[in-house]
């Protein structure tokens, strides 16, 4: 009997997963290096930009929100790409005639992508610190569990938003529909008490908002701040709600 | 003889289109039952209905006693699509242990199957760098792992030259002699000759319940393209 949930099977496809990016060596490069290269043009931009008295020096406050915002985006993207090819090879239609719960095959891939996304914040935290002198009072291994933490909510959200891409052209364009408005008012832009009411209380609705201001409390606070494991529960809830959500939207039965 | 497949007045609808037709069949266990007829006849949809991914608008289908698509045939029917469903970015042998880690079974297993389709050399290769023939072999095996009770492949010698398929038709027929109930659809009339058991399907309809003698004796002829293309023409004199 398939139960709804075997641990077993969980392992089994977050195997696979990892087994089929060991494959794509460019893409295992890229997902490595890509957001210590970026993190890089942004230390040189703000270099020699003063920081304002009292306040931190802006790289320290931007380039620790990228630290999460960059799993978020990799891991939304390649999951949904990953979802819908899943979907439009049949592969996905077998494993459906398979003991495999919906919700193995989904934390499978969430289990997977956590995990290469540990991995990417470990390398980018490090470059940050040493090569960048990126400032961060608080624990370095909390910036490493917030940026897990992102990247699951990515993998989330790019599996719910692949049951409704019908293409590829139609998956990507999702990563803008679903990423930018909660970059734009997460608090990084404009400092969420100066937006507009009802822009705040957008804000207050949508996942990465809070995924930023724990690195900031992270950034700032050499203790662990309530208002910090708040915010990540707040992400891990956001991220176990759009995963529930994606076994809802994934039929065994199709027309 | 107990029929491992009961098919009772099955309605499939796609959009606003009826693609089967109130379609009652049985599958004898432990036989070759070939689902043959035209591209478009709703063999596939039948297969699906099988393996319990089909949404149905009404009828019932009974697998192995239970309806299809429990949970607990899961680990007791093995399906193969037409297009090869098989990882391009893992090795043929990553996808045949893949498959057999979800049936619960170990590498020998997945060896196993690799060896009944003849793919043990190309065990270490990318299912992208193969051929279309070795792809859909490596699909094969990869729903062989689960030593299913029943199998349904759809269209599993498409593309695949003469000496493979008779090797592959000899396959099917040591399963069955095994005990495993196979069904296999197949647009290719000559294909027929091959199965224990016929299910000529044409627009949604059960054409003919037969045997390949049976059919050739009924018609009057030898050739089964021919029979089956005079039998469609006798309907439709019944339906004129």
């Amino acid at each position: 009997m398939s139960a709804v949930l075997s641990p077993r099977l969980t392992g089994v496809t977050t195997g696979r997963v990892l087994r089929q990016l060991r494959h794509d060596h460019r893409t295992i490069a890229m997902m490595v290096l890509l957001p210590s290269l970026l993190l890089g043009l942004l230390h040189l931009l703000w270099r020699d930009v003063p920081a304002l008295p009292g306040q931190p020096s802006v790289f320290d406050r931007v380039g620790l929100t990228m630290l999460g915002v960059f799993p978020f985006v990799v891991m939304f993207l390649v999951t949904s790409i990953a979802m819908l090819r899943e979907r439009t090879s049949g592969t996905l239609e077998r494993l459906l005639t398979t003991p495999l719960s919906r919700l193995d095959l989904l934390l499978g891939y969430g289990t997977a992508f956590g995990l290469a996304a540990a991995v990417q914040a470990v390398v980018t935290v490090t470059v940050a610190t040493t090569l960048y002198d990126l400032d961060v009072a608080g624990s370095l291994w909390l910036v490493v569990l917030i940026a897990v933490v992102d990247a699951v909510l990515g993998v989330a959200l790019g599996l719910l938003a692949s049951a409704f891409a019908r293409s590829e052209f139609q998956a990507v364009q999702f990563m803008p529909v679903i990423v930018l408005p909660q970059f734009f008012l997460c608090g990084l832009l404009v400092p969420r008490e100066q937006m507009a009411g009802w822009l705040q209380a957008i804000s207050d609705v949508l996942p990465l908002t809070y995924a930023v201001e724990a690195l900031q409390e992270v950034g700032r606070s050499v203790a662990e701040t309530g208002t910090m494991w708040r915010d990540v529960g707040v992400v891990a809830g956001a991220a176990a709600l759009a995963l529930a959500l994606a076994a809802a939207t994934l039929r065994r039965r199709t027309g | 003889m107990t029929d491992a497949v009961t098919v009772t007045d099955l309605v499939v609808e796609r959009g606003r289109r009826r693609v089967l037709h109130e379609l009652s069949c049985s599958v004898p266990a432990g036989q070759v039952t070939g689902l043959l007829g035209p591209s478009g006849s709703g063999k596939t949809t039948l297969m699906r209905a099988l393996v319990g991914v089909q949404r149905v608008r009404s009828g019932q289908v009974t697998v192995l006693g239970e309806p299809a698509g429990s949970p607990g045939l899961r680990s007791r029917v093995g399906y193969v699509t037409q297009a090869p469903s098989v990882y391009p970015d893992l090795t043929v042998r990553e996808n045949a242990r893949h498959f057999a880690a979800l049936y619960g079974r170990g590498a020998g297993a997945a060896d196993d199957a690799l060896t009944a389709v003849g793919m043990t050399d190309a065990a270490g290769q990318l299912v992208a760098d193969l051929s279309g023939g070795q792809r859909s072999r490596a699909s094969l095996a990869c729903a062989l792992v689960g030593d299913p009770e029943l199998l349904v492949l759809d269209e599993p010698t498409v593309g695949l030259d003469p000496v493979l398929r008779v090797d592959l038709w000899d396959r099917f027929h040591a399963l069955a002699a095994a005990g495993t109930t196979l069904v296999v659809s197949s647009h290719v009339m000559d294909e027929a000759g091959r199965c224990d058991r016929l299910l000529l399907l044409r627009e949604g309809r059960l054409l003919a319940d037969s045997t390949p003698a049976r059919f050739r004796t009924d018609s009057g002829t030898d050739d089964l393209e021919e029979a089956f293309l005079r039998l469609v023409r006798t309907q439709q004199e019944v339906a004129a």
